[in-house]
């Protein structure tokens, strides 16, 4: 069997107990809340954690206040709640697309945010990687999807990170230095190693989504299969309208960059016009041309590229339809 | 069954229990004679399983039980240097390491490939090929001890696929095989093809190509070693063929047979993937002889990928020449296989990619020339359906292309030149029952084929797409003139049957087929039968869970087991019932005499009377399959008991946009002889379905040829077969078309109902949007790169361009049946092959 190695299992149950258990532990410690991603990237030695420190005991992380979202809020509990489902039904649906039931019902909205970027010469076991001598990523020094790169392109896997990027969401975050609030877009950098701007020993707290005041989402997702597999594009389309014009727009792509994308080529096409078959077409062709997807997903890469422009028109279509 | 098998076994047509059996039973019973035999029934090992109770190799634990963990190459073509294991060796908690050299003896399924090492010896083949093993007192420790053995590499260039072994001959991966790289070579000629392409009115020539696939078993392989202090080995082990596993453990550990035990546990999905003896099995059993300890290994996910021995990547080339009304002249069929690292089954592989070509529609003159080649990657083997997905692929997809040509719907043309029934084919394999008509007319009514062929709105279509199996091989792996399944029953005097079988219980349902088969014959409930099967020291040999053999084959041996026993039992409770033997009958838990069924005893007063006169209650059987017709070199592979037949109708939704297809739903009807069980056939059915739709659609055994050949996706999440979510609907029409050769009539359903399924999707794709995809997995991309070419006004096509040139041998010519020959090569044909036949027979 694949093992996990030995660590320390610590569960503060306050936020005040969970800092000072990563400052003892140190670039060590790490937190864990549903541990779908974590626990799967130790057995393979991508993190190595001497201790693990839950989050899951920690009632403020498990709050829901209004639209303020506790990070340690399940998917399974987020896709089924009546109130999301009515006012933020794209945060709810790309929650339900997470992976399996099972998954959902372990996994956090939290760790979705964090998630590990993803790349499938990196998501494999410490003796595969060491079969073609690892990479930057981890314990090796050259990327094998862009030999000449000096940076890492794994790629930003989270289903609904594109989403909270394209509502405007803002994150509360909590460190050692005291709390922070910073907009879903400023929270990730486009580096597959360092693709979040928090600070390890900082805590996602909770999530803040924009009051439901006359703007829509929606979130259609590219996969191999129905259930199970992570997006290999994501597409989080927002619009605000005022008497059936688009005021404001946001195109936000998931599974083509290290971090959500935001396309505001694509944004641009549709605002102050109607939601018209010419507009969509000029924003799917514009979100098209920069998207960049690498051969280190499933699926070839000329055709996720393609599926770019049919994944936005068909997001935009919805979107139309929703109103119309 | 490679070459080399050919022998004459002196027993009469249709296959033979032992001598001195009795049964003058009619070979095929009407239906409604049967008590247990036909209804649908819940397997006799369901419920544990459900509740998890059932315990696999995984769980067993011993007192004071190591763990060993298996080193692997990180190269993919590699001279080993030398390998210090010393620093592990000082590890705490480390027991034990081993190497190649302390298990120098090559073992192999096949007897004409020996070329495995437990570890690897002097060079490892491909990227997960293993060279050291280690026993220590958890699997983290063990874990960790990989990592301090020392190995130098001196790395040789790779062979990535089929193709660059041709290219490249050198290095070379063995220092044995046909040619370079090149394993095997065939070629075979029945009749002459050229003069029957020129009778043809139509000639078309086709190449497709079949991507490798994996079994991908719910459980990994796991295996327990005990060696105990007298002597004696015992491994547990996830297996479908312990007996071979016996065979080669005693070989490579140099013990007397007698003094190794190979116990197979449940096996948690096996599908050709547990049937080759492996180095785990091997390693874990020399480290419990060296350790004295016992030893577990269970493999990761990973590790299973590199077991392998799935389906072979097949580039095939195949050309028909046929009348206008679509009667075949001839056909030739071309081959390369990918084989991977070893040769495990390969060589019969190969020959199976040629050989069942003739079964379903009349082939007059046939040649089949195929190559394996061997590249530096896991090992191809025996997959469901072993060897005959891939051409059944191509020549459906070849037969739609000439009847759309022929302007003739393909329903019907498949109904026309059916291989009659009890015939011989070109290629001398003998046909008994032949349900493929029916088959083909239930799909076709059930489908509404003839509304929707050719009709349905742009983006939907329908397939068809028709295919036979063999019911278990007719000859065993190695050869012996010795029965293939052997089957003891015990009476006991409480009115307990058990039934001792080496047959391997692999979640097909071969434990219900044997309390099924012994309840009906002695007229009790098949939920009171005991079943103690695959275990060498306790059960006789079954040879194994490979081939779609064992319900044939056990099934046989059992029913001549109880009905000695039922024999034996009536002969002694006659006298008592005051009734004639031959009115003594079985049924409901009671013995009875058939004129008055009042007058009669229970069947453990039964069995107590006839301990009481002739001692312990005991019996056997014993199943031989009968020679085959083909007398020539290669001839050993394609016979068997019996032929399946199967027909299936797919429905696409294509999606021109994107590329992407659905499976709504599948027709399909499937000619099984007689069921057993006709819920277990109904769910071997919608398996088979499972499993072809996913390598119809997706699955993909993918390696990064730049990358050192590393498997791309070696884990379930990334290596993509379907979920739930894709599967389709299935209308199954079970059709019951009874074989004088199975047991009361049955043949097989666990591996044929696979292969009409990835032509049937390839057709109806076709038939939505009017690409071919001459290629499995059909993937998105692969349509709409063809949607791409048409909308260019290029060649609506996705698939291979061309097949190499390859060193053929000399063909091997047979003249067919209808041509005066007898079955040899040579006489009656043009050949000269005898001599090669002569000396293969010698090999090994
Ligand atoms: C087979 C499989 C399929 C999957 N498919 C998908 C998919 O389709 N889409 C998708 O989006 N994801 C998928 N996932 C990933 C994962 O399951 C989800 O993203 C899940 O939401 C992660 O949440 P978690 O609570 O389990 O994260 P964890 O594993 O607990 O944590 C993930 C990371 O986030 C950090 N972290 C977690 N919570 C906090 C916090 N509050 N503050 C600071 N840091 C934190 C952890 O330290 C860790 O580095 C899949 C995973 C698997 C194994
Ligand atoms: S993108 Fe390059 S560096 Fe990053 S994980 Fe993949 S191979 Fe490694």
């Amino acid at each position: 069997m694949l093992r996990l190695p030995s660590f320390k299992y610590l569960q503060p149950k306050t936020l005040k107990e969970a800092l000072a258990m990563k400052a003892d532990a140190g670039p060590d410690g790490m937190y864990v809340a549903g541990g779908t991603d974590l626990y799967p990237n130790m057995k393979r030695r991508h993190q190595e954690p001497r201790t693990v420190i839950s989050l899951m005991a920690i009632p403020e992380l498990k709050r829901l206040e209004g639209w303020n979202v506790g990070t340690c809020v399940t998917l399974t509990e987020l896709s089924n709640l009546p109130t999301f489902q009515h006012s933020y039904p794209a945060v709810a649906h790309a929650a339900a697309l997470v992976s399996t039931p099972l998954l959902r019902n372990m996994g956090t909205l939290g760790g979705n945010l964090c998630l590990d970027t993803r790349c499938n010469y990196y998501d494999q076991t410490y003796e595969w990687r060491k079969a073609i001598d690892f990479c930057m990523k981890k314990d090796g020094h050259i990327c094998w999807v862009a030999p000449s790169s000096p940076r890492c392109w794994a790629v930003s896997s989270s289903d609904v990170a594109p989403v909270a990027v394209a509502i405007g969401a803002e994150f509360l975050l909590v460190g050692p230095q005291g709390e922070r609030v910073i907009p879903a877009g400023r929270f990730y950098h486009n580096d597959g190693i360092n693709y979040l701007t928090k600070q390890p020993d900082e805590i996602l707290v909770e999530v803040r989504l924009p009051a439901p005041d006359g703007w829509d989402a929606v979130y259609h997702k590219l996969r191999r299969r129905g259930s199970f597999d992570f997006p290999v594009l994501g597409v989080a389309a927002w619009v605000r309208r005022e008497g059936g014009r688009v005021t404001d727009a946001r195109i936000v792509l998931g599974g083509v960059a290290s971090w959500p994308q935001e396309i505001p080529e694509a944004a641009a096409a549709l605002r102050d016009g109607e939601l018209g078959d010419d507009a969509i077409a000029a924003a799917a062709a514009a979100a098209y041309r920069p998207a960049k997807p690498l051969d280190n997903t499933d699926f070839d890469l000329s055709w996720r590229k393609q599926m770019t422009r049919v994944y936005v028109k068909a997001a935009l279509e919805e979107l139309r339809q929703r109103r119309g | 069954m490679a070459d080399g098998k050919r022998r004459k076994v002196g027993r009469s047509e249709g296959g033979s229990t032992t001598p001195g059996g009795p049964s003058n039973r009619p070979l095929v019973q009407p239906s409604h004679d049967f008590r247990v035999v036909g209804k649908a029934l819940r397997k006799v090992d369901a419920t544990a399983k459900v509740l998890g109770v059932t315990k696999f190799a995984d769980d067993l634990s011993l007192p004071r039980m190591l763990y060993c963990k298996l080193l692997r190459s990180p190269h993919p073509h590699a001279r080993i240097v030398r390998i210090d294991a010393a620093r592990a060796l000082t590890l705490p908690g480390v027991k034990a390491v081993l190497t190649g050299k302390d298990l120098p003896i090559p073992f192999g399924i096949l007897p004409v490939s020996q070329d495995e090492h437990a570890l690897a010896l002097d060079k490892a083949r491909f990227v997960g090929d293993p060279v050291a093993g280690v026993a220590a007192v958890s699997e983290e420790v063990a874990t960790a001890a990989l990592d301090l053995i020392a190995v130098e590499y001196e790395p040789l260039r790779p062979i990535r696929d089929h193709l660059d072994a041709v290219e490249h001959p050198e290095p070379r991966i063995h220092d044995y095989g046909d040619h370079g790289n090149l394993h095997k070579l065939i070629n075979l000629e029945f009749g002459d093809v050229e003069a029957g392409f020129a009778e043809a009115e139509l000639v078309r020539e086709d190449l497709l190509f079949f991507e490798g696939n994996t079994h991908l078993p719910m459980e990994q392989h796991a295996a327990v070693a005990e060696w105990s202090p007298d002597g004696k080995l015992t491994l547990w082990s996830s297996t479908q063929t312990p007996h071979y596993v016996h065979r080669a453990l005693a070989k490579v550990l140099e013990l007397p047979p007698a003094r190794v035990r190979v116990i197979a546990t449940t096996n948690g999905g096996a599908f050709g993937g547990k049937s080759d003896p492996f180095s785990h099995e091997i390693v874990v059993a020399k480290l419990a002889m060296l350790t004295g300890r016992p030893v577990k290994i269970t493999l990761t996910r990973e590790e299973v990928f590199y077991c392998h021995r799935g389906r072979h990547p097949t580039l095939m080339w195949v050309k028909t020449g046929v009348k206008k009304d679509g009667a075949i002249t001839a056909m030739h069929f071309k081959s390369l296989l990918d084989g991977g690292g070893y040769g495990s089954y390969g060589v019969a592989s190969t020959y199976y990619t040629g050989a069942l070509q003739t079964v379903t529609h009349h082939v007059p003159r046939y040649k089949f020339q195929g190559a394996r080649a061997f590249t530096n990657k896991p090992p191809c083997g025996p997959k469901r359906g072993h060897g005959t997905p891939q051409p059944r692929f191509a020549l459906e997809v070849h037969f739609d292309k000439i009847a759309e040509q022929l302007g003739i719907d393909p329903a019907d043309f498949r109904l026309k030149h059916l291989v009659p029934p009890h015939s011989l084919t070109a290629n001398w394999l003998r046909i008994g029952s032949m349900g493929l008509a029916e088959c083909i007319r239930k799909v076709v009514a059930g489908s509404g084929w003839k509304e929707r062929y050719r009709k349905l709105p742009y983006g939907q279509g329908v397939g068809l797409a028709c295919s036979s199996y063999i019911t278990g091989a007719g000859l065993p792996i190695y050869w012996n003139a010795m029965p293939h399944s052997g089957v003891q029953l015990k009476c006991d005097r409480g009115g307990g049957v058990t039934v001792f079988c080496g047959s391997t219980e692999i979640g097909q349902g071969s434990d219900s087929v044997l309390a099924i088969i012994v309840a009906e014959v002695l007229g009790l409930d098949p939920f009171d039968i005991a079943v103690v099967a695959a275990d060498t020291d306790l059960t006789p040999v079954d040879l194994g869970s490979y081939s779609s053999r064992v319900t044939l084959m056990t099934g046989n041996a059992a029913i001549q087991a109880a009905e000695r026993a039922r024999d034996l039992i009536a002969r002694h409770a006659a006298p008592k019932l005051e009734a004639p033997v031959e009115r003594i009958t079985f049924v409901g838990g009671r013995v009875f005499d058939a004129a008055s069924p009042e007058r009669g005893i229970s069947f453990a007063e039964a069995v107590q009377l006839a301990e009481a006169a002739a001692g312990t209650v005991g019996t056997v059987g014993s199943y031989t399959p009968a020679a085959g017709a083909g007398k020539y070199r290669g001839a050993g592979v394609g016979p068997s008991p019996a032929y399946s037949y199967s027909a299936c109708v797919a429905l696409v939704d294509v999606d021109p946009a994107t590329g992407i297809v659905r499976v709504p739903k599948i027709w399909i009807a499937h000619d099984v002889g007689r069921s057993i069980n006709a819920a277990a056939v109904m769910g071997q059915i919608e398996g088979s379905i499972y499993m072809g739709l996913g390598e119809a659609l997706m699955e993909e055994m993918a390696y990064r040829g730049n990358r050192n050949v590393v498997h791309k996706i070696p884990s379930l999440l990334e290596y993509k077969s379907p979920t739930t979510l894709e599967m389709c609907d299935v209308i199954t029409y079970v059709v019951e078309d009874p074989d004088p050769n199975g047991p009361f009539g049955a043949k097989e359903c666990g591996q044929g109902p696979l292969l009409p399924v990835p032509p049937a999707v390839a057709n109806a794709v076709y038939d939505a949007v009017g690409v071919r995809i001459d290629e499995v997995p059909i993937t998105p991309e692969k349509v709409f790169k063809a949607l791409r070419r048409k909308e260019k006004g290029e060649e609506p096509r996705f698939g291979p361009l061309g097949f190499p040139d390859l060193p053929w041998p000399e063909p091997t010519r047979v003249a067919p049946p209808w041509e005066g020959g007898d079955g040899r090569a040579g006489e009656g044909g043009r050949g000269r092959e005898k001599a090669v036949g002569v000396t293969a027979g010698r090999r090994r």
